[in-house]
């Protein structure tokens, strides 16, 4: 029944989930960097910073991650020239193509759970910390962001469960992740369901442990208050 | 007042709905039907593949998988109008053939054991190969090493597996969702060359937005014998297809299609297949 899964040797399905694997600790690295700075942004006293992170968030939330990956192929590398130092790999392109827009994307999910962490610590931590003589930088840093974090440990683990699935839009550019492993099978075996139960197991196997990691984690470290 | 209305409308529209889906599953025989007061028959085509299976703007229906198909149903007794076109996207075929969505698909289907394994097909139809569509003033003329070419096909395609195992593993290949998003690409510069059936790319080049930018090299890849895919075990059916695809090929119904659909792309088509002559 399964014997067709070792028909195929490049990639192998192991090695398909482990660019699935990649790509969602590259992108998961990247997006909550960059999160982290977009929430700063909206909780800054700056306004123009407050401005961007708002516009950022609400601009690209909305866009589907579709639209957003095939943009950074068809529109960033074919039109405007950025393969991201890989002009003639395509392979690798694609990949870093994918990272790109995978963090663009989960950054504002990132940073909207961040900012309701923001929303738990108490005003008076932000108040005594600032009386102490912090500055800003030192405030959100040193006091609000730890807090912050230990309190949306939850949330973020959803927002890493998604994007582990969305992953699977990078085979609309040619990643060989994957959704492109299976689009292939499909493709020559004739047995949607069979493959695609195949894979979708291969998802909880890997986003099952994270959720239930990320669950232990988030009440160990929750601020009791 | 007005709201209420609207509910008692809308109510009326679901229940209309609920009872329309419910005849829907017995073999076509609504009363209400066309005015041929005949039985309906559907048929699996592509919807986005210019010159062999198109949803045109308008809700009218052009390719050569079209013109086959329509044939084909009026030889088994049913005119144009009682034809039920279905959108039968390729990782679908085999399943709308044995849950009996479709009595027949005409979808670019390429006869594989994989696949007769699952249906039953009739013809072949056309035997079409893959090769490559480069722009009009380009120097690729025969089979020049393709490892050293970008090149563009769809995601998870045969002919981009093909690409990846044995034409040219170390080309650099470009997998995307359509082929409209792959001729971006080469229109662009981006790539050096799309790649799949030559008369799905045929059919491409004689679009009207691109007449005269592209041409086909005309290099034989592969052989892809186009099928009408079967629901397993319905062998009158198959028999019934093969002798009026016999037909079509023999009062030159067949040449006709082939020009209309690809005639502008300068397809230099292979002569009609023989029933049950399967190129491999």
């Amino acid at each position: 029944m399964f014997d067709f899964i070792s028909d195929y040797d490049d990639p192998t399905l192991l090695g398909a989930f482990w660019v699935t694997v990649q790509l969602t600790v590259f992108s998961g690295i990247g997006s909550l960097v960059w999160g982290t700075l977009l929430a700063a942004m909206r909780v800054s006293p700056v306004p123009l910073m407050r401005w961007f992170g708002t516009a950022y968030v609400n601009i690209v939330r909305n866009i589907p991650l579709t639209v957003i990956i095939v943009f950074t192929s068809l529109g960033l590398a074919d039109i405007f020239g950025v393969t991201m130092g890989a002009r003639d790999d395509f392979e690798l392109q694609g990949f870093r193509l994918a990272v790109l827009g995978l963090i663009a994307y989960t950054a504002a999910f990132v940073c909207e759970a961040l900012r309701s962490g923001i929303n738990t610590v108490p005003v008076g931590q932000a108040e005594a910390a600032r009386a102490i003589g912090l500055n800003f930088t030192q405030v959100l840093t040193l006091i609000v962001l730890p807090q912050a974090f230990r309190a949306v440990i939850g949330p973020l683990a959803n927002v890493l469960i998604a994007l582990t699935k969305n992953t699977t839009v990078a085979a609309a550019i040619g990643v060989a992740e994957a959704a492109l492993l299976m689009k292939e099978m499909i493709e020559n075996e004739a047995q949607t369901l069979l493959i695609g139960a195949v894979f979708a197991f291969g998802f909880v196997v890997l986003t099952l442990p994270t959720g239930l990691i990320l669950g232990w984690l988030s009440k160990r470290l929750a601020v009791k208050r | 007042m007005k709201l209420r209305k609207v509910t008692a409308a809308s109510a009326a529209v679901f229940a209309l709905a609920l009872t329309a889906t419910a005849c829907g599953g017995d073999d076509g025989n609504d009363s209400g039907s066309s005015s041929g007061g005949g039985d309906k028959i559907k048929i699996g085509i592509k919807y986005d593949q210019p010159g062999l299976g198109l949803k045109e703007p308008g809700g009218s229906f052009s390719g050569f998988d079209v013109d086959v198909a329509t044939y084909v149903a009026k030889e088994l007794g049913y005119e144009a109008d009682q034809i039920e076109w279905v959108e039968t996207k390729s990782a679908d075929r085999e399943n709308a053939l044995a849950r009996g969505d479709v009595k027949f698909i005409a979808a670019t289907y390429s006869i594989t054991d994989e696949r007769a394994e699952k249906v039953d097909f009739a013809g072949p139809y056309l035997l079409a190969h893959q090769d490559l569509l480069v722009k009009k003033d380009a120097d690729v003329t025969e089979a020049t090493d393709l490892n050293d070419k970008k090149l563009c096909s769809v995601t998870g395609s045969t002919s981009a597996q093909n690409v990846k195992k044995d034409f040219a593993p170390k080309a650099q290949l470009r997998e995307r969702g359509t082929y409209s998003e792959c001729i971006a690409a080469l229109q662009s510069g981006a790539v050096d060359a799309l790649t799949t059936d030559d008369s799905i790319l045929a059919g491409f080049a004689a679009q009207d937005q691109y007449k005269g930018q592209f041409k086909l090299v005309g290099l034989k890849l592969s052989n892809e014998n186009y099928g009408i895919g079967v629901k397993k075990g319905d062998t009158e059916t198959v028999n019934k297809i093969n002798d009026a695809l016999e037909k079509m090929v023999g009062d030159k119904s067949w040449d006709k299609a082939v020009e209309a659909n690809f005639g502008p792309a300068e397809y230099n088509n292979e002569p009609a297949p023989k029933i049950g002559n399967i190129v491999k």
